[in-house]
């Protein structure tokens, strides 16, 4: 190698590292300021306890209604997600197989729906609880959240099931499989670790989203008890405890902001060590 | 013990029977054409394929050997693009032109593909898998077809004490050779072979011939291969395809020590 190679090589591993490391940054940065700014206001009263009078004066209580709520909504939409998604993504990937112009329109119009920002999504179901006569609700927050993440569900399972071989389509079907047994036998088996990593994806983006839950599933201190009463969630109670001039009701803001984040890790790392012990049996 | 004797006592009338009707061949191809858009890639293929017999396709790359033996179990289902007209008799039963039910003719046929692609689950249960979807749950029989088959295929010492673990585990050539278990499993009549040693070594590749050679007793086996001391080794019947036409067909003597064709005589040559 002569030198200037030598130099363009050390250079560019400097500038990808730097790149590739402060995106890790950028997330510690993130967990930090959040666990920071809330470790104060972050005790055990806080996650146990619903909001007793004055709470958003800086009296007593916890945001348990936002958590119960924000972990109702985001399961009862990704359980929703799933049943739709995983047949969908998988008549996708076996039914259509011989059809690439029609595959490629619904991934076309999937990857649209997924682009539409959720706050649409929330309008939508605003329009959508009216219609059926609905108050704001968990059954309405779960619905409109399910809208939002089952595209999401569907196009990333999908994305892993479009790389397994076209080989072992035929060695299922050879061994006399129907298109269901293949597809639920055999492919959902080799997509496994795709179809955890979209549970994963839709219940992150389920939990975490404010605009989609704004009109239709409310605000409560409650912690609702039936599917057509309001429930709060984490985002709003982030919102509104972020907008109050009294600097603990604001801390505390951050404490459901670091509890919200920690959700979603504890989600992501229980995937992760599902699809592993799965992944043992999968062809490469 | 007693299930294992009534199976074994079945399939052995199920051989006899088979021993009866030798001359008649059991798969005829006639007029067949396929299609890829607007490529014309097999060309009104007229051929009949011998039971209990060794039938090797060969042929450059390319030349449709693949295509025609994927018309014969109907994976040409697969792919919108290819266009398949003619007729395939596998016994008396027209298997392009039905509507029994697909599986059930893939069913009497077992295929090998060029690579090894296991189903995404235990050794056991890949072999096991094809027996369960005939309907069969008994957990006895089910072992005793998974003991049976990979004994057939000379698996059976080296993984009996490791069949829930992941098949993948296994070295390619026995992968392979697991592929071949899980095929005969199902009792086929014919095993379709795309080149079932290219991925393989020299070693892997010896016992899957030597395999072939033993299973042909029970089995009629269509192998698909470019490897000329290939053919050479393992063909009853030898049909020689060129740009999707068959240009010449017969026992491997006649076909290798007096070629009538040029293109086959170029082929051996360059081949060689």
């Amino acid at each position: 190698m002569n030198k200037r190679k030598q130099i363009s090589e050390i250079v560019f591993k400097l500038i990808s590292g730097f790149c590739a490391y402060s995106l890790i940054g950028i997330l510690l940065f993130i967990i930090g300021i959040i666990f920071v700014k809330g470790f104060n206001a972050l005790s055990f009263e806080m996650i146990s306890q619903t909001p007793k009078g004055g709470y958003y004066f800086g009296g007593e209580g916890g945001f348990l209604n936002a958590i119960v709520g924000s972990l109702y909504i985001a399961l009862g939409a990704t359980f929703i997600a799933i049943m739709i998604g995983t047949p969908a993504a998988l008549f996708i990937n076996v039914h259509l197989v011989r059809y690439k112009r029609t595959q490629n329109t619904i991934r076309y119009l999937l990857d649209s729906l997924w682009g539409i920002p959720s706050i649409v999504y929330g309008a939508f179901g605003f329009t959508l609880m009216l219609l059926m006569g609905m108050n704001a609700s968990l059954l309405a927050g779960i619905i409109t959240v399910a809208l939002l993440v089952t595209p999401i569900m569907t196009r990333t399972f999908d994305e892993v099931l479009q790389t397994i071989p076209k080989g072992l389509h035929e060695a299922s079907f050879a061994l006399g499989s129907t298109k269901t047994e293949t597809a639920f036998k055999i492919l959902f088996k080799q997509g496994f670790s795709g179809f955890v990593t979209a549970i994963l994806l839709s219940f992150g983006r389920g939990i975490g989203d404010a605009a989609s839950v704004l009109f239709t599933a409310g605000y409560t201190d409650l912690i609702p008890t039936n599917l057509d009463e309001p429930a709060a969630t984490l985002p709003l109670a982030i919102f509104f405890q972020l907008g109050s001039p009294i600097p603990e009701v604001r801390e505390r803001a951050f404490a459901a902001a670091a509890v919200l984040t920690i959700l979603i890790l504890i989600i992501s790392i229980t995937a992760r060590i599902i699809s592993k012990r799965y992944l043992k049996t999968i062809i490469k | 013990m007693e299930i294992q004797n009534i199976v074994d006592s079945a399939e052995n009338n199920f051989l006899n029977l088979n021993s009866g009707i030798e001359s008649f061949p059991i798969l005829r191809i006639q007029n067949l054409n396929v299609y890829a858009e607007k490529n014309h890639i097999l060309k009104d293929i007229n051929l009949e394929i011998p039971r209990n017999k060794i039938t090797v396709l060969l042929g450059p790359s390319g030349c449709g050997k693949t295509t025609l033996l994927k018309c014969m179990n109907k994976l040409t289902d697969l792919y919108k693009e290819l266009k398949v007209s003619g007729n395939i008799f596998i016994e008396q039963d027209d298997i392009l032109n039905t509507k029994k039910d697909i599986p059930s003719i893939r069913q009497k046929m077992g295929l090998l593909s060029q690579r090894p692609y296991l189903l995404p689950m235990s050794i056991y249960k890949n072999v096991a898998y094809g027996v369960k979807l005939k309907g069969i749950r008994d957990k006895k029989l089910l072992h005793y077809s998974v003991e049976k088959n990979l004994k057939e295929v000379g698996l059976w010492e080296e993984v009996k004490d490791r069949l829930h673990s992941p098949a993948t585990k296994l070295s390619i050539g026995q992968q392979q050779r697991l592929c071949l278990a899980r095929g005969l499993a199902v009792k086929p009549r014919i095993i379709l072979a795309d080149e079932p040693t290219s991925a393989l070594d020299p070693i892997s590749s010896k016992i899957i011939e030597n395999l072939f050679v033993e299973l042909k007793k029970h089995y009629t086996i269509i192998l698909v291969t470019h490897i000329l001391r290939q053919a050479v080794r393992l063909a009853d019947h030898v049909v020689f395809m060129y740009y999707g036409d068959i240009i010449e067909q017969g026992p491997p003597d006649e076909l290798f020590n007096n070629p009538k064709t040029e293109t086959l005589k170029k082929y051996l040559v360059e081949g060689n």
